[in-house]
């Protein structure tokens, strides 16, 4: 890619973490190289009747002392670890979004349960005393939109503005969104997304899927690309980061920040049944024509790391088909935080930029019976130059992304 | 007969809509647009409904409408006491 072509890329300088492996880049980054877990018994309720009982879940997050007092009761825990992360990326940016004009800034996050605990707070005064005691809030705290919505509002920016449900997927498809606009001339987005549906209702709706763990070991629940993988474990929160166009980010000093989103595609699975091939390969070829790079460009591949046998297998499948058997570090770093739905691909982009940042492939932890057609990187970080990083997400009913994330130079 | 004061009306409005640093609730607000502090028709609406609960008045939705002031909320308010005596 040439300098003109940076310059009217998409470039990301900002990043706020709220995730099971911690608050803010730094406790994140220190967590995902030292293999120290998130996931643990769930504490929001009491999970002793469901057939899945840990998860992975934000530590230490207190809401009033990271959202404004206003917003607390008008919006639920989803939108608070989105609002904190907002918060953290644009300070990270160097950015004051008061200083910009607010038809140039725009929000597109991804959201895949949106504010189910406080929806689940309101139904009950349904249920148990009636229509007029469910609160006014419940109309804007719990559609997918509403994190979208509150972060526009609080930081004054009326440029276009979406949320995207596609479950895992979403993530991407909402950086690939933010990544178009930018390349359009709007000056920055503040993307990513957050999920937080760890309530009786969320879960009861996650366990509908029949993906979920219901082994009850934190440490064996899940175990992709593993001989003994079982299903997954849900988490709670996210990633928010701050996309650029790449000329005003050079302009303003920011360079090219942590990378450049290089390339991205979506694809969409077949009905089941079909004998059609999942849509991941494609996806997957089809990110590196748009990022104009060929496999060998490739450093490392963030798996989507689905947990199930038969997901894992085609995952594994078109991995190898693009790459060769074992050619490509791949990793799964969410082995610490369980799937955060709209907020896992937002932190798995945002742990690959830092990945490159400082040339270390952080491991998957806990399986030990590794898929052999896959470089599967375990137990300990692997230092080695990186230029760039592939991801990979999949949401549940044939959602598929992939981008590449990383420097937009050559050598 | 039940009154509703000022204070009462702050109480409900912080612990229903939230304050924050920008917000001073304590001071001589009675005219102040409620618009100007920060409180918009949905906060009303919140407001409205556990008034409505805890008092055991009927406030109309379209009542939020004439509710654009501290005073004129509370005085709405104590008017409806008035009619279920």
């Amino acid at each position: 890619m040439s300098a003109s072509d940076a310059d009217v890329g998409a470039v990301v300088t900002g990043i706020g973490v709220t995730a099971p492996t911690g608050i803010g880049i730094h406790a994140h980054w220190q967590s995902v190289l030292d293999g120290k877990t998130g996931i643990g018994r769930i504490t929001r309720f009491d999970p002793e009747s469901y057939p899945v009982r840990y998860a992975g879940q934000v530590p230490g997050f207190a809401a009033r002392e990271r959202v404004p007092g206003r917003l607390i009761p008008q919006t639920d825990h989803w939108t608070h670890l989105a609002l904190a992360a907002a918060d953290d990326a644009l300070g990270d940016a160097g950015v004051d979004p008061a200083g910009l004009p607010e038809y140039e800034m725009a929000v597109v996050t991804s959201s895949s349960s949106g504010g189910t605990e406080f929806g689940q707070h309101e139904m009950e005064r349904l249920y148990r005393n009636g229509p007029s005691w469910v609160g006014a809030y419940q109309s804007i705290a719990w559609f997918y939109a509403a994190t979208t919505g509150q972060v526009s509002i609080r930081h004054g920016m009326r440029g276009p503005c979406g949320v995207i449900c596609a479950e895992q997927a979403g993530g991407l498809d909402a950086l690939g969104q933010a990544r178009r606009l930018a390349r359009s001339g709007y000056r920055l987005v503040v993307s990513g997304g957050t999920d937080a549906s760890l309530c009786p209702y969320g879960l009861s709706a996650q366990l509908a899927t029949g993906r979920l763990s219901t082994v009850d070991d934190p440490t064996r629940a899940y175990l992709p690309f593993d001989a003994g993988a079982s299903g997954y474990l849900p988490g709670e929160g996210g990633a928010i980061l701050i996309v650029e166009n790449g000329r005003h980010a050079r302009e303003r000093g920011a360079g090219e920040g942590y990378g450049s989103i290089l390339g991205y595609a979506a694809g969409f699975d077949p009905p089941p049944g079909s004998e059609r091939p999942p849509a991941l390969r494609r996806t997957v070829t089809a990110a590196l024509a748009d990022a104009r790079l060929a496999p060998g460009d490739v450093d490392v591949v963030f798996a989507d790391a689905a947990g199930s046998p038969d997901l894992d297998a085609a995952e594994s499948a078109a991995i190898t088909a693009v790459f060769g058997q074992r050619g490509v570090p791949v990793t799964a770093p969410k082995t610490l935080t369980g799937r955060l739905y709209g907020g896992g691909a937002p932190l798995d982009v945002a742990t690959a930029l830092l990945a490159v940042r400082d040339g270390v492939v952080p491991p998957t932890v806990g399986v030990t019976r590794p898929d052999p057609d896959l470089d599967l990187v375990l137990g300990e970080p692997r230092e080695l130059p990186l230029r760039r990083a592939l991801v990979l997400a999949r949401g549940h009913g044939g959602f598929t992304a992939a981008m590449v994330v990383g420097t937009s130079r050559r050598r | 007969m039940t009154s509703f004061t000022l204070d009462d009306l702050r109480e409900l409005l912080g612990s229903i809509a939230g304050v924050d640093e920008f917000t001073d609730l304590s001071g001589d607000i009675a005219d102040v647009p409620l618009a100007d502090l920060g409180y918009d028709s949905l906060a009303m609406l919140e407001l409205a409904g556990h008034v409505q609960r805890r008092y055991g008045v009927s406030i109309p939705d379209e009542a939020v409408e004439r509710m654009t002031t501290p005073r004129g909320t509370v005085d709405y308010i104590n008017a409806q006491f008035a009619t279920v005596g």
